[in-house]
């Protein structure tokens, strides 16, 4: 019976887990693809219910920084903390990580042989142990929240982009997670379909989820962020909130950034 | 001038209805000119392939059919110096050895045995195949035990005597293992029930099997050595298929491990077997396989082709099976981690899936190679259709000049309508599995 005694170790690591008002904590943390030195002392703590835009020029880091906290990338100095738990090799405490972080990607990553419901009952049945019924009502839900459940017995082929980024978001929310990371979830869209997406971002950020976000989308970083971090050569260069981000950036290479992007 | 001022200031103001396509010229006539005469090599070729299928098809036409013996009791039916007239193929031959050539020297009064493993087999097969057919969960419970089960008690008798103690011994193993699995979920913390549960299944489904072989059924028992024919023909190519898709998947998945013992061996694994002919795996396992083992176990001589031929296309198998996992993108890995899901859920939920479908022409192509190079164990001397055929042509009751190119045509016949038949399931279920989840 193992749906008896995943709630108990669940719940010893929620105890375990001090309270600390930290969603995510990063000290020091260094990654290398061989040689490549790509995160560069990386130190950033985001509270819980806190939102957080990171822009910067292709190449950065940044994706590799949000990849990091759900460890598809391995960081090899450095701590993460997520929720209280670190992530070291140990792959138990990996599967708990990512049970509470929900991630977007840039390519929706949609599984195309099962249905839009399908693909959002997957998570909730296999790693929570969810009976079938009760993950259906709670796909049907979100769906219902991206605006898509007519969709539900479709095939991720049969939708458009903007559709089936709302689709992976709401796979994501299924699992009930408390972050979510966004890793250019626009950026493969046509530009119609962009507000869409961004506007189910907007009103899952209005409902107080924790957020860390890859974007170019400098309206949103305006609308919704508390804080900004442009990122380069793997280093955190300016971090500040999106008045003073955007109104008086400090580094000179931010300047230039910015100078790219808004015209 | 006019136009190009008038042409940006362009608003459109109605919207142009779909209009059907352009009729093209159609009929029998437009289609040969366009794909047979559409150029002076087209046309030469054309003509070349007509001439090359006039010369080479009456022929054919007049051996299998037109100058056939279909009904006869001997040579003499069969031959042009006592029947008058030119002889094809002597389907008479045929007819008078099929028992002989589906059979083996299965002794006569026990072929139902024999009819009713076929029965079985097509239920399982069909069961299988059939993507809508009724609990198909049932059917896999079926195929993989119910049937091999019922197969092997059919086929050689059953009544097992596996000798004093044995089932003390069994009893023994039984605890030893449930209690390794349960100590198992203990330390890895994880449902200790589920693990009991898991030990009970594995502990039952073997020990019904073992006390089913060992139960008297009041068969009497026929020795491997007796077997041949298309029974045997047809058993090497399931036995071989069945295997070969799970040890192939396993084998490619360890070989794209991140472990590199494991890794290691299924490198070796594969490219060892990949690089003998599979005629060496044959003898080795007939020859070798008991060298291995304890001198009283004794291994069968018609299982030996049997782990053979299964070791031999596992290895083919792998290499396709890998050549799927590497055209599966990155970020479907990454959807199914970023969700939580563990590695074996990952695989046989979301990666395997997908990944077998794009390689079933690669997985039928080897399924259908598999079938035909069963021929080969009749180099190990065992009985299969080629080398029933092989004893039959040179009956001196049917010396005559086209037996043996009878006896070859019927096993080409057969081996044909199996490998076509495979060939024709595979794409239409290409299709069905494409339909409506293109990426």
């Amino acid at each position: 019976m193992t749906f008896m005694a995943n709630p108990m170790t669940a719940q010893q690591t929620r105890s375990a887990a001090s309270p600390s008002a930290e969603a995510v904590e990063m000290v020091g943390v260094h990654k290398w693809y061989g040689e490549f030195h790509v995160l560069r002392d990386i130190n950033l703590n985001v509270r819980r219910g806190e939102k957080i835009v990171i822009c910067g020029p292709s190449g950065s880091g940044k994706s590799t920084m949000i990849r990091c906290i759900n460890r598809l990338e391995e960081h090899q100095k450095g701590r993460i903390i997520v929720n209280g738990t670190e992530l070291t090799n140990d792959l138990k405490k990996i599967d708990e990580v990512r049970r509470d972080v929900g991630m977007v990607f840039q390519h929706f990553n949609l599984f195309p042989h099962l249905t839009i419901l399908e693909n959002c009952t997957l998570a909730p049945i296999w790693v929570k142990k969810m009976p079938k019924k009760d993950a259906e009502e709670i796909a049907m839900k979100y769906l219902t929240r991206v605006k898509i459940p007519e969709q539900a017995n479709k095939y991720p082929g049969q939708l458009s982009g903007g559709q089936q980024q709302r689709v992976a978001i709401a796979r994501s929310l299924c699992m009930n997670p408390k972050i979510m990371l966004f890793d250019e979830p626009t950026s493969a869209l046509d530009p119609e379909m962009v507000k869409e997406v961004l506007d189910t971002m907007v009103s899952l950020a209005e409902e107080g989820m924790t957020m860390l976000c890859v974007t170019h989308e400098m309206g949103f970083a305006r609308q919704v962020a508390d804080r900004v971090i442009f990122m380069d050569y793997g280093q955190i260069v300016e971090m500040n909130t999106p008045n003073e981000f955007f109104k008086n950036p400090q580094h000179e290479r931010t300047k230039q950034f910015l100078a790219q992007i808004l015209h | 001038m006019t136009t190009a001022v008038d042409m940006s200031h362009y608003v459109r103001s109605d919207k142009i209805e779909a209009l059907p396509p352009p009729r093209l010229t159609r009929g029998p006539l437009a289609w040969m000119r366009e794909n047979l005469f559409s150029g002076p090599v087209n046309t030469i070729l054309t003509l070349v392939v007509l001439y090359l299928l006039y010369v080479t098809i009456p022929p054919v036409i007049r051996f299998l059919f037109t100058d056939a013996v279909w009904t006869g009791t001997d040579r003499a039916a069969c031959r042009e110096d006592t029947v008058g007239h030119p002889v094809g193929a002597c389907w008479a031959f045929v007819i008078e050895k099929i028992n002989f050539f589906t059979y083996g020297s299965y002794p006569a009064p026990e072929r139902w045995r024999v009819n009713i493993f076929f029965l079985l087999l097509a239920i399982g097969v069909g069961w299988l195949l059939w993507l809508r057919a009724p609990r198909r969960d049932l059917g896999a419970v079926y195929f993989f035990w119910v049937f091999p089960v019922a197969s092997y008690i059919l086929l050689t008798g059953g009544n097992v005597d596996f000798g004093g103690g044995f089932w003390l011994t069994f009893a023994i193993a039984a605890v030893a293992l449930v209690g390794l699995l349960v100590a198992a979920a203990y330390f890895l913390q994880t449902s200790m029930r589920t693990a009991l549960i898991i030990g009970l299944g594995i502990v039952a489904v073997i020990g019904i099997t073992l006390a089913f072989i060992e139960w008297d059924f009041g068969l009497l028992p026929v020795p491997t050595a007796l077997w041949g024919g298309i029974l045997v023909t047809l058993l090497v190519a399931t036995v071989g298929i069945v295997f070969s898709l799970p040890f192939g998947i396993l084998l490619a998945l360890g070989r794209r491990s991140k472990l590199p013992i494991l890794r290691l061996a299924s490198v070796i694994f594969i490219e060892f077997v990949r690089g003998v002919p599979l005629i060496t795996v044959l003898i080795m396992a007939n020859t070798m396989l008991p060298l291995f083992l304890p001198p009283d176990t004794g291994v069968d001589r018609l299982v030996r082709p049997l782990v053979g031929t299964a070791i031999f296309a596992s290895a083919y198998m792998a290499e396709v099976v890998r050549g799927g996992l590497q055209a599966m993108p990155k970020g479907q890995y990454e959807g199914a981690m970023s969700l939580g899901l563990n590695y074996p859920q990952m695989m046989i939920l979301i990666i395997l899936p997908q990944a077998l479908r794009i390689v079933i022409p690669g997985i039928v192509n080897t399924f259908i190679g598999l079938f035909k190079d069963t021929s080969l164990v009749s180099v190990v001397g065992i009985f299969d259709l080629i080398k029933t055929i092989e004893a039959s042509r040179i009956d001196p009751n049917w010396a005559a000049p086209t037996i043996s190119y009878t006896g070859y045509a019927f096993a080409a016949l057969f081996y044909f309508i199996f490998c076509f038949g495979m060939s024709r399931y595979s794409i239409g279920m290409e299709r069905r599995l494409a339909a409506g989840q293109k990426r």
